[in-house]
């Protein structure tokens, strides 16, 4: 029983510890995002609204903010009709290349980014296609594709045909049984896709680096940044997208409780 | 797949009969396909055509289409280092994410069951640095570790360095930021296997007076199996092809070199793009031959 009271008090404190140790770089980049400094940004001068008021000070920053955000939602937006296209053939239909078709998507989830880059940048340069912008979006849809099929996947197996033989059974077509029954109850799942793979493609600096040519990406400015010295504005972007991120994932726990609630309420 | 219980949380149990296929199926899979195959498969084939090209530098530089093997034999003598380096932090890496994240996974997933509003929170901190730039991440630390700041004073005070060693820029440093970016990688497959867990196995273990420490090698270690295979696999493979934690700029050294380092240098600075792709086949060739073994290995040991 001691062992038990011991264990019961050990375990909180470990996972405190490797929360906080894994929350330590954001708390540093909001911290230093009120710094007073303009370009080395690495020792701390006193308080300061003035990055976060005037986040655009920095021009060439914003534009590849823009940019960012740009590539993110083209990419984002092709990768998940594609993905989820492609996640319901997986699950809905039987047909002969069923387990060749997953093998070679999971493949590029087992390719480690700098292969995928290289691979990309040799085809467009034996293409002779300047690199850019057009680039690095179909770069992108590439790598984010995987992730929203694994994700839809999960949440198209957790569908429950009855309702669509229900529907078909009340003479719904079966364009009508897919736009009023299938996809609203795939929307959370192509939602979550979504999400994963705007964060992967704004994120990404590797595949990018590779293929952007000129195009300057948020964390491609970062990279060349960081070797001069960072201006703050740097932390008041990445601390706001934090911030935004963090509370799309609340509120969407908080409607999917509600959600469950009210299905609980009609039951 | 391994990689299925990184995001699936429940089993397949409803998803029935497919239905028989036909134009339908066709009008889903081929718009992917096609663009897996012009943007994965022939950009594999670009890249292996490549690491075959005969880079010659007179009268300027241009490359000839051939087979030249050479290349291959030129990375390996050239870049041995580099390649024992990258497969041994990713080895290193990879075994301390673990063991750091199994009994996290274990307390969110288990020990917190009946409390999901904690629960809830608890993942989200897990994954909250994927919100955050992962070059930024990495400065943080490379600024939080640097020479003079309170937590290398500390570090000198007791003596786990010289005072005239830095951290930054060492391999342990490099370790420490793939471990530091990685974690997460490890944590969510981990949970996503331990949440499921059925608490009640353990206890029927333990009622027929198995030792605790039995309990968890019999019973929890077996059953979280997919989730250790896939967590490693998501942490192994990043780390073997990481480019920002050895860079220079971040938190490595010229000593600290990887294969990822490598295959930027050669393709972007001095314009050996024949070596790059070798290099590149090449990491990718060795990461096919160990996760095969790999999740053989683990695949029978699970049977066990």
């Amino acid at each position: 029983m001691r062992k038990l009271a011991i264990g019961r008090f050990i375990f909180p404190l470990y996972a405190l510890l490797a929360l906080v140790f894994l929350l330590i770089p954001i708390v540093y980049t909001f911290v230093f995002s009120f710094n007073q400094a303009r370009r080395r940004n690495t020792i701390w001068n006193g308080f300061t609204l003035d990055h976060w008021a005037n986040v655009c000070s920095r021009q060439d920053l914003c534009d590849a903010l823009g940019t960012s955000l740009t590539i993110s939602f083209i990419s984002t937006l092709i990768a998940t009709i594609l993905g989820t296209a492609l996640a319901i053939a997986l699950v809905r239909y039987r047909f002969r290349a069923r387990s060749a078709v997953s093998l070679s998507l999971f493949l590029p989830m087992a390719t480690p980014e700098i292969v995928m880059g290289a691979g990309l940048a040799s085809l467009f340069f034996s293409l002779g296609i300047e690199r850019g912008m057009f680039t690095v979006i179909l770069a992108h849809v590439m790598f984010c594709l995987s992730f929203v099929v694994t994700t839809v996947k999960a949440r198209v197996q957790m569908l429950d045909p009855t309702l669509e033989e229900a529907a078909s059974d009340l003479y719904a077509t079966p364009t009508q049984v897919f736009w009023k029954v299938t996809f609203p109850l795939l929307v959370p799942g192509i939602m979550a896709a979504a999400l994963l793979s705007f964060a992967l493609s704004f994120d990404d600096f590797i595949i990018t680096y590779f293929n952007a040519g000129n195009v300057t990406t948020f964390p491609l400015f970062i990279y060349v940044a960081a070797k001069g010295g960072l201006p703050p504005e740097a932390n008041v972007i990445a601390s706001s997208v934090f911030i935004l991120a963090i509370l799309i994932v609340v509120a969407t726990q908080v409607y999917g409780n509600l959600k469950k609630k009210r299905l609980a309420l009609a039951k | 797949m391994a990689f299925a219980a990184f995001s699936s949380n429940t089993p397949n149990k409803n998803s029935g009969q497919p239905v028989k296929s036909g134009k339908i199926v066709l009008a889903l899979l081929l718009p992917g396909l096609i663009y897996l195959a012009m943007f994965f498969f022939i950009p594999l084939v670009a890249l292996i055509q490549t690491s075959l090209v005969k880079r010659v530098s007179t009268p300027s530089v241009h490359f000839d289409p051939a087979w030249n093997w050479q290349n291959y034999a030129d990375v390996i003598s050239r870049y041995w280092p580099q390649i024992t380096r990258s497969f041994g932090y990713a080895f290193v890496a990879t075994l301390v994410a673990l063991l750091i994240s199994y009994p996290l996974a274990y307390f969110i997933g288990v020990k917190v069951r009946h409390r999901p509003v904690l629960q809830r929170l608890m993942v989200t901190l897990v994954i909250a640095p994927f919100f955050i730039s992962f070059l930024l991440r990495t400065i943080a630390w490379k600024q939080l570790l640097a020479d003079h700041t309170p937590i290398m004073e500390f570090v000198h005070q007791i003596g786990w360095l010289q005072p005239s060693q830095s951290f930054i820029g060492s391999g342990p440093a490099v370790v420490f930021g793939l471990i530091y970016n990685f974690i997460p990688f490890m944590t969510l497959p981990l949970y996503t296997t331990l949440e499921r867990l059925d608490v009640r196995f353990l206890e029927a273990g333990s009622d027929l007076y198995a030792s605790p420490s039995k309990v968890f090698r019999k019973i929890t270690l077996p059953l979280s199996m997919p989730g250790i295979i896939s967590g490693t696999l998501l942490t192994f493979i990043p780390i073997a092809g990481d480019y920002v934690n050895a860079s220079q700029d971040f938190l490595g050294s010229e000593k600290t070199s990887m294969i990822g380092t490598m295959v930027v240098q050669d393709q972007l600075v001095t314009n050996n793009p024949q070596t790059a792709t070798a290099l590149s086949v090449l990491l990718m060739g060795m990461i096919l031959v160990l996760v095969t073994i790999y999740v053989r290995r683990a695949g029978t040991e699970e049977l066990l």
